[in-house]
């Protein structure tokens, strides 16, 4: 049984209560302990900072080349905190009800109430570290609305929220380097979590740089690597965000949680070609004057300006009056994918809806859209060579964030003692669906305030614990494991490179386990990753040397990603019901709406890893509604 | 399109260089440049050769790990615009290209079009952050500043630290990276406190990493991708002086 240790006490005291009665650490005896950080994004870099000016010792871990280049630098949108500045109404509870409805109740109340809780300090703190949010004229801090809720509750800066949050806390980070007290290593990987006497105790890391094999010990590791979007090759993750520090921890006796549950944003440019990389975001704020549209008639391949107004389908304004283009994230996408299956999608591969400005334009002038828009219209621009305000944008459907990761209990812990995860890595907050803006939010929140109450609490324990030493059997085996993976991938003799691996596991999830699944899919989905884990074992192809080698690197992350879509098809497989992200063909409405299954799903699935061969064994955390009723989540 | 390919290849950082032609087809307008780059690649590990090393990740202009010279501009043609946001639309049929790393001595190629631009995060790490310790800040709106100087500051701190200004200067000067922290910082009241300390330290920080003098040639402004404004440099020379007269 998994034990989620959530505090004794009525929902909005439970943090105080945490607080007031969690262990400390004597500041002369901080010093004596140390504590590896994996990833220098939000999470990473705002909790390495904060334990670090407490007084313990971090060592510090990224694989770019720099720890401000974390992928939270491209969150475009802003920060939610329930501030009340617009005296709109809001407050704690109403931010907690619209995350965890917003979820699809799917995640655990106390957690994010304590999300919402600790949102408005998270504001004075950015603030004070000089991120410079946008200002109204007096002075005061500006905000604004985003979907899914009904106040003004995102702070932003410009269209770069999430790279001013990041560099407050790099500059954070790096201010502790300079004090001593963070061991920066970047341009690192960590390969492999070293447990010892059931408890986490050290990593093994490779240098990217020289391919050095490195062994790391600490009284506590905490993963804050990110999510694992880019599993699906095409998404609007950075290149290098992978799945392998958790994936590798996952193997090691961590369970894993929410795993299937990814949300695909629904306003990304389409897929152009076969060697496309990326899929470019383009922010949710364009769903405020942009209505979203597809030809009545499929296949219809006039230019979209020649349509006439009565041969359109405004979809989602027919399907959703009350919310219309401004649906939740996972509404609107699901809902895109059944125009573009059903035959009505457009552009060049027939893979996109269009999103039109024309009304905007006729309403508010070409002045008022380009002051809101202009950048993205300049992006947009600049990618596709398609000046959007003569002609609707194409946009899709793209894989973006993952709500699922690392089961943790309360105090952000996994299931392996002194292993603690962070920010989008672990599954926490956001349910089966995350609302915009709640993501910078989480990792922060998790970073500055959290973990340095969480983790100080677990260490005073492991204070007269016997220190371990790199040394150690346990490590040596680690670094073996390691080493042996690296050999096998030098002398691999196939033909293929890791990208085609990449690409076929892509674009196999996007069929089967993607915006929709059902039992039918996804059992052939794992019927058909048996066979391509087979070919990788026999085809790859890895030239280089064991040096700097991207595609030395890029091949372990693919065999790690393998592995984990194994994982998603069993979790999407168990769960006969639909909720947020995760929509079973089998269980929806008459007309194509979700339907959650409250009787036999209201709980996560925390999946333990049982071995290469064998199926993986399933544990249920139930959830437990006491401050909210479990409704039906309707947009209509 | 056919594209003929002249890309600098370095085994490492001791190693001597050399450009090496590579031939490329198929060539979509609609690839960016490095995905025209993914493609070659791809030709080279089919040969069984090692493939060409660049630095990248976000795809989308903002994480700043980017940056070659393409026919010897610092992210190529393009105005504010990186290297993975140029595409090939930009380049025709035919065409002879030049692909090369920045160049800098305090950036060494670490291999191929790689390059080691720690030198950026020692600059910061020598002041240029504010000292608020988690826990210690007032509420955010106790401090009023002006819409004017939050986007003055923000124009300053939107530099996404990929070193395109170095690479193009003359003098390999990092004063507009090192001008666009001191200025975003010293605008904003909570950064004024310790702006003397940190314009001394992080200045004596960019000298001693071995990057040139600021000879006003306006270069690195002209190929910024953030279009970050050399008076930034301005302003971290008034701060600079400033600060050595009131020096105590």
């Amino acid at each position: 049984m998994i034990d989620s240790k959530i505090p004794e006490g009525p929902l909005a005291e439970k943090w105080s209560h945490y607080k007031a009665k969690a262990k400390l650490v004597n500041p002369a005896n901080r010093k004596k302990l140390n504590i590896i950080v994996v990833g220098t994004g939000l999470a990473g870099a705002s909790c390495a900072a904060s334990l670090a000016e407490q007084g313990y010792n971090i060592k510090s871990f990224c694989f770019q080349d720099s720890a401000r280049r974390a992928h939270s630098v491209a969150a475009q949108g802003g920060v939610n905190a329930a501030k009340n500045y617009k005296n709109d109404g809001d407050s704690t509870f109403r931010m907690f009800y619209d995350t965890i409805k917003g979820g699809d109740f799917r995640s655990r109340e106390a957690n994010v109430y304590r999300l919402a809780e600790c949102s408005a300090h998270l504001i004075d703190h950015a603030v004070a570290q000089g991120v410079p949010f946008a200002r109204e004229y007096a002075g005061y801090l500006n905000n604004r609305s985003f979907g899914g809720v009904q106040v003004s509750r995102t702070f932003y800066a410009r269209g770069q929220t999430g790279q001013q949050l990041l560099l407050g806390a790099y500059q954070a980070l790096l201010r502790q380097v300079s004090l001593g007290k963070v061991d920066l290593n970047t341009r690192h990987e960590m390969l492999e979590l070293v447990v010892i006497d059931g408890k986490a105790k050290g990593i093994i890391a490779r240098n990217l740089e020289t391919g050095a094999i490195e062994r790391h010990a600490a009284d506590a590791v905490v993963l804050a690597s990110g999510g694992y979007g880019k599993v699906y090759y095409l998404s609007t993750l950075a290149m290098g965000c992978n799945s392998s520090a958790i994936w590798r921890a996952h193997k090691k006796g961590a369970f894993m949680a929410g795993v299937s549950w990814i949300q695909f944003h629904p306003t990304s440019l389409p897929q152009h070609g076969e060697n496309q990389s990326k899929l470019t975001l383009m922010s949710e704020s364009l769903r405020n004057d942009g209505r979203i549209w597809v030809p009545k008639t499929a296949a219809d391949d006039r230019n979209p300006n020649i349509i006439p107004e009565e041969e359109r389908d405004y979809y989602l304004e027919r399907k959703y009056p009350s919310f219309g283009n401004l649906a939740p994230r996972d509404i609107s996408s699901r809902a895109a994918k059944e125009q573009i299956d059903a035959g009505h999608g457009v552009g060049p591969m027939k893979n996109a809806i269009y999103l039109d400005f024309s009304d905007a334009i006729k309403a508010q002038g070409k002045d008022k859209i380009e002051a809101k828009y202009s950048n993205l219209f300049a992006m947009y621009e600049k990618i596709t060579g398609i000046n959007a305000y003569k002609e609707p944008m194409l946009i899709s459907p793209s894989a973006h964030f993952t709500m699922g990761g690392l089961w943790v209990d309360y105090e952000l812990m996994t299931t392996i003692p002194g292993l603690f995860a962070l920010g989008e890595a672990n599954f926490a907050d956001h349910g089966a669906n995350r609302l915009g803006a709640n993501s910078l939010l989480q990792a922060c929140v998790d970073g500055y305030f959290i973990a340095p109450y969480t983790i100080p609490n677990y260490l005073s324990g492991e204070l007269n614990a016997p220190k371990i030493d790199t040394s150690h059997p346990a490590f040596e085996e680690a670094e073996k494991t390691v080493q042996s993976q690296l050999n096998r991938f030098l002398s691999s003799k196939g033909t293929l490179s890791t990208d085609y691996f990449h690409k076929k596991i892509g674009r196999l999830l996007y069929e089967k386990c993607g915006l929709s699944r059902s039992k039918e899919k996804l059992e052939q989905a794992l019927e058909e990753i048996k066979i391509l884990k087979a070919s990788f074992e026999k085809d790859l192809l890895i030239t280089g040397d064991n040096k700097l080698n991207s595609e030395l690197e890029k091949a372990g992350r693919i065999a790690d990603y393998i592995e984990l879509a194994e994982l998603m098809c069993h979790d999407a497989l168990q769960r006969e019901e639909s909720c947020g992200a995760h929509f079973r063909e089998e269980y929806q409405t008459p007309d194509g709406e979700a339907v959650r299954n409250d009787a036999d799903f209201c709980y996560v699935s925390a999946w333990e890893w049982k071995g290469k061969e064998q199926p993986p064994e399933l544990h249920k955390e139930p959830l437990v509604f006491e401050s909210v009723e479990l409704a039906v989540r309707s947009y209509k | 399109m056919k594209l003929y390919l002249k890309i600098w290849r370095q085994f490492d950082t001791s190693s001597k260089g050399e450009m090496v032609d590579y031939e490329i087809d198929n060539v979509s307008e609609h690839m960016s440049f490095l995905e025209m780059l993914d493609l070659l690649n791809e030709s080279l590990i089919h040969k069984k050769e090692r493939v060409i090393e660049f630095d990248h990740d976000c795809r989308e202009g903002i994480c700043g790990q980017c940056g070659v010279m393409i026919d010897g501009r610092a992210h190529g043609p393009l105005k504010n615009t990186t290297t993975c946001q140029l595409h090939m639309r930009s380049f025709k049929d035919g065409d002879t290209i030049y692909i090369e790393p920045f160049r800098a001595k305090a950036f060494p190629v670490l291999r191929d079009l790689k390059i080691d631009r720690s030198a950026f995060d020692k600059i910061i790490t020598a002041g240029g952050f504010i000292g608020a310790s988690t826990g210690q800040a007032p509420e955010a709106n106790s401090i009023p500043i002006s819409y004017e100087t939050a986007e003055a500051s923000f124009d300053a701190a939107a530099c996404i630290g990929c070193g395109a200004c170095v690479a193009t200067c003359k003098n390999a000067s990092a004063a507009l990276f090192t001008g666009a922290k001191i200025t975003h910082l010293a605008l904003l009241p909570q950064g004024k406190i310790e702006a003397s300390k940190r314009v001394l330290t992080m200045v004596q920080q960019m000298d001693a990493e071995g990057f040139g003098n600021c000879s006003d040639t306006r270069a690195c402004e002209i190929e910024c991708p953030q279009g970050i404004s050399i008076l930034s440099i301005a302003k971290m020379n008034a701060e600079y002086t400033k600060a050595l007269i009131f020096r105590k």
